[in-house]
């Protein structure tokens, strides 16, 4: 048995170094059942979760939580704010947790570093001419490296989907294999852009690629595009990170980012880690909601738990 | 041939303009009519319809609103078989309509009566405005069954505040053919949101939530009810209207003060310039 995983691990190592290898490789993965798919994720959906698992659940995602602001009108001030509510989300509350991270534009790092710095609140950066990737690979590696001097610990790239798409797998590899090292220590979470990809069978094998090329997280959606992440394609993302550790020993975290509004979506999701991979994944290092809105409503939703009383938006930030 | 079968009709809540079965999936028999009996998440729910429709609503110029309802009390006159239908006069119908359409002349008249010019002593231009309060939480009388209901969401509506009405538990029939009524008409969904059900599960959620801006009691009949709904209404300092128990006449003129009550009043001091 280990001398099988050994040899596996070893073949999968060396997909990187040639296009047809890695070509092979992705193709070969079974096809995605894209009615089953479906049908799973909205069956999960269905679960009840209530009272005392409730008030764990909320806790638990607001713990995941990637506090996010990416805006072209983004200003020191604002990123600023957003920091100190990453850190005490609820000022009423002591005991709620903080999230898992703030998310901001390589620009907005320093200011945002400022404030987070002790705080245990990790912060991450979208790099690589983020959200379209299209640049020359030297400027999206300057744009990362810049990123994490400026205090990132954790970079969100984005593949080269113009690549992915015609299938230039390599190329892709590649990039997010220079990412990886240009990101140094710093965690990397590779954002897949799923609503550009078109099929699920693509997410898979797109999966596959950033796991392969050493990515620490793979990430849904940048926002930027009108489909953003969805429980079927999560649940695509989930099973591949379950099977790459279980062909290589080597765990992956899942961000599934955009359009997770509601304390129900969270939990929705959360049930779907569980039963999918399970409870390995339940921890904020290997499982992030990529959101803005949804903080509050996981607040509210807490805050109804603790008073007993619906709560309002009136009660909470604007972000 | 066999014979026809009569299609029953299922009494839906009335959120955000659409009508939705109870969350809970619960419902009960009023007249041998099935009707969602509501939840305190429907509660929540339909506040949450109502936040959203509050500055659609209250942004609309008095004229729109004006015209908006006039439309729905067209909408009802031309209902007035189904209401009588139900049971409710026709009398009753013709007052609720009158009631309507004389609520809808006063969206463009009441801040000139209730509001205005200051005199003050300085070199300043001085104006008071009245503003919608913003959420309101209806309870609604049980008699009479339409008249009632119209003579509390009208007043309500006609300056730019959106309601949840909790229907009496008793009379919910009137109460969801009215909310098909504000459906057909071009009131923007989720200015007027409806419950049916028990009071004593809405009323407490409706009073407690911190996203609500004002309590109307008039259909609370029990007074240990009513002052617990004071109460809890008092956590986010709610605008409370609670009119004396009596055996309420409804079909006098009804006077400005319920539309009065919900509101705000806003004054600005400009310095005049010339």
């Amino acid at each position: 048995m280990t001398a099988t995983t050994t040899s596996a691990r070893s073949e999968l190592s060396e997909l990187g170094r040639s296009e047809t290898a890695l070509r092979t490789f992705l193709h070969g993965l079974p096809g995605v059942d894209q009615v089953g798919a479906e049908q799973r994720a909205a069956q999960l959906g269905t679960r009840s979760i209530k009272t005392t698992a409730k008030a764990q659940a909320i806790d638990l995602a607001i713990r995941m939580v990637d506090l996010t602001t990416l805006e072209g009108a983004d200003t020191p001030g604002k990123v600023r704010a957003l920091a100190a509510k990453a850190i005490r989300p609820d000022p009423a509350d002591p005991s709620c947790p903080h999230v898992g991270a703030v998310c901001v534009y390589p620009a907005m790092v320093p200011y945002v570093a400022e404030v987070l710095r002790g705080s245990g609140v990790h912060l991450a950066s979208v790099a690589t001419a983020f959200p379209s990737g299209q640049a020359p690979l030297e400027i999206k590696l300057a744009d990362t490296r810049a990123a994490v001097a400026a205090g990132a610990d954790e970079i969100d790239m984005v593949i080269n989907r113009g690549a992915f798409l015609s299938g230039r797998y390599k190329e892709v590899y590649d990039e997010i294999v220079a990412t990886k090292e240009a990101s140094g220590d710093a965690h990397l979470k590779v954002i897949l852009e799923t609503g550009e990809l078109a099929t699920y069978d693509n997410v898979r094998r797109a999966s596959w690629l950033a796991m392969l090329a050493g990515g620490d997280f793979i990430k849904t959606s940048t926002g930027k595009v009108p489909i953003a992440a969805t429980m079927p394609v999560s649940l695509v993302m989930l099973e591949a990170v379950r099977d790459f550790r279980e062909a290589t020993g080597r765990q992956v975290g899942v961000k599934p980012a955009g359009g997770i509004k509601t304390t129900k979506d969270a939990i929705k999701y959360l049930v779907m880690v569980n039963e999918t991979v399970g409870p390995d994944w339940l921890d904020p290092d290997w499982f992030r909601f990529g959101a803005s809105s949804l903080l509050n409503d996981l607040l509210m939703q807490r805050t109804k738990l603790t008073t007993g009383t619906y709560s309002g938006p009136d009660y909470f930030t604007l972000d | 041939m066999s014979e026809r079968v009569a299609v029953r009709k299922t009494y839906k809540l009335f959120i955000g303009g659409k009508f939705p079965r109870s969350e809970s999936g619960r419902s009960y028999l009023v007249q041998s009519s099935n009707v969602s009996l509501a939840s305190r998440k429907d509660a929540r729910d339909a506040v949450v319809a109502a936040r959203a429709a509050v500055k659609g609503w209250a942004g609309a110029t008095a004229y729109n609103r004006g015209q908006i309802l006039y439309r729905a009390a067209e909408m009802l006159e031309g209902r007035r078989e189904q209401f009588v239908a139900l049971g409710i006069p026709g009398d009753e119908v013709d007052a609720a309509v009158d009631r309507w359409v004389w609520y809808a002349g006063w969206a463009d008249k009441l801040a000139q009566v209730y509001g205005g010019a200051n005199p003050v002593a300085g070199p300043y231009f001085n104006i008071s405005a009245p503003e919608p309060t913003g959420v309101v939480a209806v309870v609604a009388p049980e008699r009479p069954a339409l008249l009632g209901l119209v003579s509390v969401i009208a007043p309500a509506i006609v300056t730019g505040n959106t309601v949840v009405v909790a229907a009496s538990p008793s009379e919910p029939l009137a109460a969801v053919t009215l909310a098909e009524v504000l459906a057909t008409s071009d009131l923007p969904g989720g200015v007027v949101n409806i419950l049916t059900g028990a009071i004593t599960e809405t009323a407490p959620t409706l009073a407690a939530h911190m996203d609500v801006n004002a309590i109307d009691l008039t259909g609370v009949t029990d007074a240990a009810l009513a002052t617990d709904l004071e109460v809890k209404a008092a956590e986010n300092l709610k605008r409370v209207l609670r009119p004396a128990p009596a055996d309420h006449d409804w079909s006098v003129d009804p006077g400005l003060d319920r539309m009065t009550a919900l509101l705000e009043t806003k004054t600005v001091w400009h310095p005049k310039g010339v």
